[in-house]
């Protein structure tokens, strides 16, 4: 083990912990220990921990401020829904056909991710950052638009851009359903998602971002974000490495959104709108830029923390404004961080190389 | 005749995006952080107004000054806890703070004024000949385009001849810099930040007399698009702001009325895209180069 | 850099809630009213033999579980939802009768995830019966769960048949979408037979588009102009207005809620624009917005089950109570959350059901008792209601002409 590197060793101590809050959790939940709502923060919990992960590779790692996370969530929820719905026959067993859903919404999420990354990634700092909301707002917008349904033929998609078609349109034969209905979201889903499935898609994303970094590919994404002129004057392709960065990014987000979409009864794509990719963003600054289990801890945290307020009632989102506020005033307090480099001596000299 | 109508109405939201805009702009320019509060603010400036004249019974124009110097004080008092502690850090962690800002005006209106709409009296109305009225113009729309070309000349006189102007600019320009000239930098902030405000009250009132209902989250769309339409104007120009918001209120309109009323949104924030492409800086905005 | 103080900070915010989360589960074995450890909801058991008809006395203090939104964009529907069951459970609790009630209300931000955490909170709070969810998505969500879970739920306003599709246990207090755009066609019919019509609605919103696609299937002939807006769009309405006076409509049928409808009133009238405006049951509460100018409303109709300006004891008794706690008046919302309690409190007296049963066993005789001809339930939105067995509400609605600024019957 001494002969580990250090962030080897911060990487394999992620994935023990991870590992170990699952089976604490895991065997909690086994026995009857945990109560029905936290049940209920498992898998969402899970996702948005993904979110933040892939989330975190473009804002932490590549530098890139990115205001439109939720859209590909969003690709993935609905891509993911539909595919989960329409395989019911083919796939019988639940799991599988969960992993391939989780796969469909991911391949789009990253299809969208490519496409959108092209425009966006020629841009810089915040004028990059105003693109990706815009996107985010598009996305969300289209799928607001977009009617499927499924039946024996296969597939049926409506595009109701005048805003003044509905299920009828689609023309569906007798016992097909409607999976998709426009702003109203996905109807009628079945529940797929597990928290298993969760833990395996956690380190999974875990995994695919951790060796991502580590890798050459991942040290020439920071030195475009370091110092692109110098990136490039070195031979590095910036485009190409944001780009992969992008994608990846793109695609664990789909994923995340397939097994979320994949939880709930019904979804509406108002669910992934700014305010969402905002939510992610606070989990990710808060965690650490670039930090990746920062971002676990962040995203676990930050999930829970308003349903933990529930208590004060009308009080919990003000609160939770307040919390926000303070946490960050007092991580970026001088004098707070002369005080923690004292209590702590040596951790100011890591600090000072970090 | 109905395209006049449809391009009145577009000017007219228009203008109200570009009062916002004006804000944001100012305070991106010299403070250089995204204010996603600045919604909120103009919300807060809606509700003061509706109380200064439903409860206190004051004329629209007493009104309309209490609740410009409500938000002055509101956005200097917010400047001074929450982003000053935050000057020296990331960019990230402001925003975030911002954030944070803009959730708590949201909920601390919803404790106070309670979640059911209020009905906002314009402040702005007066009778106009009938011919006008025909035609799809409002008091209101003449209202909020005339104070929106004051503002912007306003704006535009006061940061290139006053003395605080060049103060706000040679911030912009390089803070260190700045404060070697003995320029009270602290201040300026501060100063940008009450400008911005008062410009939001403006914005809340007109936006709530065109649109009138007003609920705790009334100014976050407004407050989105009107920061599409500063880096749509190139963010940071005043001007740029103004054209932006014009421009982003037309298309708004346009694509409502002939394209489609779900996708305009959408087509807005296409629009918004394209033109980013083609000049990375905005339209009006200054293309810095990267110096190794 | 910073990393340190941001971890003591996480960790800090951590600790805070995990001793929240710890606080949950003591309060609920506090010293409560409740003590039927029998009463506690079994999410595991199989339900019983359905149709179990338990004669005797109804007893035992109920525990109701609320959902709805409380916080962000649609939190006054919530609130008003909310706050009108909260009257109506204080009112039974006042009787003084074998029956009582605990009411526990959660905020769903009107999202289905927090609704369905919402759902668990409430669980775990030993919730028997389910007054929502408010609004549609997060109560599609919320059945779902409680379908499972065999929790019998009854909507305030979730009137998508979404909702109920295939779910036993879900009943609806409001009309559905489809039945209330059929309404609106027939009298549109009766009432203005040649009228060319314009349609503006909120095609982001269940409720508005169920509506209109039942109103146009049945008017399409004489529709002469059809608007959208959004959740994003719905301050500004020119456009719409515009089109449809361009249009000639002199019939403009609005589904959708009084916040939009007051901005679409407003705005024909700055370009001078007067046909009659036909509102829905969400248009109910217009007039009672404070400070509107109720001049803007003159000549609508607004086809409710509910008008707070009723005489009737029941409507001036809820009225008061409700202004007393909102300082404002009632809507169609608050009513319906009224008349939910009331609905299942009649309904648990009429199956002789007491607290100490299983939920499941509840759920089932609820379902039993709602959906038989002989359970009719008269409350503030209609008298003589009844449920079909998938859980649609039968009533009348009534239109109501706005005149002077106050509800008349044409």
């Amino acid at each position: 083990m001494k002969n580990l590197k250090k962030t080897t060793k911060v990487d394999f101590a992620t994935y023990i912990g991870v590992t170990l809050a699952f089976l604490i959790v895991f065997i909690l939940q086994g026995r009857g220990m945990l109560t029905n709502a936290m049940e209920s923060w498992l898998v969402p919990v899970c996702c948005f921990i993904v979110m933040a992960v892939s989330l975190n590779l473009v804002v932490g790692v590549s530098g890139e401020l990115s205001l439109g996370h939720a859209g590909f969530m969003s690709i993935g929820a609905f891509s993911g829904i539909v595919a989960g719905m329409s395989l019911a026959e083919a796939v019988p067993l639940v799991p599988l056909r969960l992993a391939l859903a989780m796969a469909v919404g991911a391949a789009c999420a990253a299809l969208a991710g490519f496409l959108i990354g092209i425009p966006v990634l020629r841009l810089r700092g915040d004028y990059l950052a105003i693109v990706t909301l815009a996107f985010g707002q598009i996305i969300k917008d289209l799928i607001t638009c977009l009617l499927v349904g499924y039946d024996k033929r296969g597939l049926h998609f409506v595009f109701n851009l005048d805003g003044l078609r509905s299920v009828s349109d689609l023309h569906l034969e007798e016992g097909g359903v409607a999976i998709i209905k426009g702003a109203q979201g996905a109807v009628g889903v079945t529940k797929m998602a597990s928290f298993p499935a969760g833990y395996v898609l956690v380190m999974v994303a875990l995994v695919i971002v951790l060796n991502l970094i580590r890798s050459r590919t991942g040290r020439a994404i920071m030195a475009c974000r370091d110092n692109r002129i110098a990136a490039e004057s070195v031979g590095i392709n910036v485009t190409k490495y944001k780009m992969i960065a992008f994608v990846v990014s793109a695609a664990l987000a789909g994923a995340a959104g397939a097994l979320f979409g994949l939880n709930y009864g019904g979804l509406a794509s108002s669910r992934f709108d700014f305010n969402t990719s905002i939510m992610v963003l606070v989990y990710v600054v808060l965690g650490g830029l670039g930090n990746i289990w920062g971002s676990v801890i962040g995203a676990a945290v930050l999930y829970i923390l308003p349903e933990a307020l529930r208590e004060f009632a009308d009080y919990r989102m003000l609160i939770y404004a307040i919390v926000l506020i303070l946490v960050m005033l007092a991580t970026n307090n001088d004098q707070l961080k002369a005080l923690v480099g004292r209590i702590i001596p040596g951790r100011k000299e890591a600090d000072a190389n970090g | 005749m109905v395209f006049f109508s449809y391009l009145i109405g577009g000017i007219s939201l228009g203008s109200v995006y570009a009062i916002i805009a004006l804000g944001y702009t100012m305070v991106y320019g010299i403070a250089k952080m995204l204010n996603f509060a600045h919604g909120d603010v103009i919300m807060v400036g809606g509700y003061i107004c509706y109380c200064a004249m439903t409860y206190l019974n004051l004329p629209a124009i007493v009104s309309i000054l209490l609740s410009m110097v409500v938000c002055t004080v509101l956005g200097v008092v917010i400047e001074g806890l929450a982003y000053r502690p935050l000057r020296q850090a990331g960019s990230l962690a402001v925003l975030i703070t911002a954030i944070g800002v803009s959730y708590f005006l949201q909920n601390a209106a919803q404790l106070i004024w309670g979640v059911t709409p209020k009905i906002f009296t314009s402040a702005v109305s007066f009778p106009l000949p009938e011919g006008l009225t025909d035609l799809g113009i409002s008091s209101e729309a003449i209202v909020t385009v005339a104070s929106c070309v004051v503002i912007m000349i306003a704006l535009t006189l006061f940061v290139n001849h006053t003395k605080m102007g060049k103060a706000m600019r040679a911030c912009s320009e390089d803070k260190g810099a700045a404060q070697l000239m003995g320029i009270n930098v602290n201040r300026t902030i501060s100063m940008t930040f009450a400008i911005g405000s008062a410009l939001a009250a403006i914005a809340g009132v007109l936006l709530c007399s065109t649109f009138p209902t007003l609920i705790p989250t009334t100014g976050s769309m407004p407050g989105i698009k009107a920061f599409t339409a500063a880096v749509f104007g190139g963010i940071g120009s005043i001007p740029g702001a103004f054209i932006g918001g014009l421009l982003l209120g037309v298309i708004e309109a346009m694509a409502q009325a002939y394209i489609s009323t779900n996708l305009a949104n959408a087509i807005v924030f296409a629009v918004l895209i394209v033109v980013l492409l083609v000049r990375p800086s905005g339209l009006l905005g200054k293309y810095v180069p990267e110096k190794v | 850099m910073k990393k340190s103080i941001r971890f003591l900070a996480l960790a800090l915010a951590l600790v805070m809630m995990l001793a929240l989360c710890a606080c949950g589960p003591k309060t609920e074995q506090g010293p409560g009213p409740v003590s039927n450890p029998g009463a506690e909801s079994q999410p595991g058991t199989e339900p019983s033999q359905s149709g179990n008809e338990p004669s005797g006395e109804a007893s035992g203090t109920f525990k109701l579980g609320g959902i709805g939104p409380m916080t962000g964009g649609a939190a006054q529907y919530g609130m008003a939802a909310m706050t009108g069951a909260q009257i109506a459970v204080d009112e039974i609790n006042a009787l003084g009768g074998p029956v009582q009630f605990e009411f526990n209300a959660q905020d769903d931000v009107n999202v289905a995830d927090t609704a369905v955490n919402a759902y668990n909170i409430l669980k775990d709070w030993g919730m028997q019966v389910l007054v929502g969810a408010v609004t549609t998505t997060p109560c599609i969500s919320v059945s779902q769960e409680a379908y499972n879970d065999r929790i019998f739920c009854l909507t305030p306003s979730a009137s998508s048949t979404d909702v109920t599709a295939g779910k036993d246990n879900m009943y609806q207090m409001c009309f559905t979408d489809p039945n209330q755009g059929l309404s609106g066609a027939e009298y549109v019919k009766a009432n203005f037979p040649d009228a060319k019509i314009a349609v503006i609605y909120k095609n982001d919103d269940a409720y508005s588009q169920g509506i209109r696609d039942a109103f146009y299937g049945e008017m399409k002939d004489s529709i002469v102009y059809e608007g959208t807006f959004t959740e994003d769009t719905q301050t500004n309405f020119s456009v719409q207005v515009t089109a449809a006076k361009d249009a000639g409509a002199d019939v403009v049928y609005l589904p959708m809620y009084y916040q939009p409808a007051t901005v679409i009133l407003n705005q024909a009238k700055a370009i001078g624009y007067a046909p009659t405006f036909i509102g829905v049951d969400g248009m109910d509460g217009i007039l009672d917005q404070e400070n509107f100018d109720a001049s803007l409303a003159e000549g609508v109709l607004v086809m409710s089950p509910f008008a707070a300006s009723s005489t009737d004891d029941r409507t001036v008794n809820f009225v008061a109570k409700y202004q007393e706690k909102l300082g404002q008046l009632p809507n169609q919302f608050a009513a319906d959350g009224y008349d939910c309690v009331y609905a299942i409190y009649e309904a648990i007296q009429a199956a002789g059901l007491t607290a100490d049963m299983s939920t499941a066993d509840i759920c089932e005789a609820l379902i039993a008792t709602f959906s038989s001809d002989s359970f009719t339930f008269t409350g503030l939105t209609g008298a003589d209601q009844t449920w079909s067995a998938n859980g649609e509400v039968t009533k009348v609605p009534m239109a109501f002409l706005i005149k002077d600024g106050v509800y008349t019957t044409p």
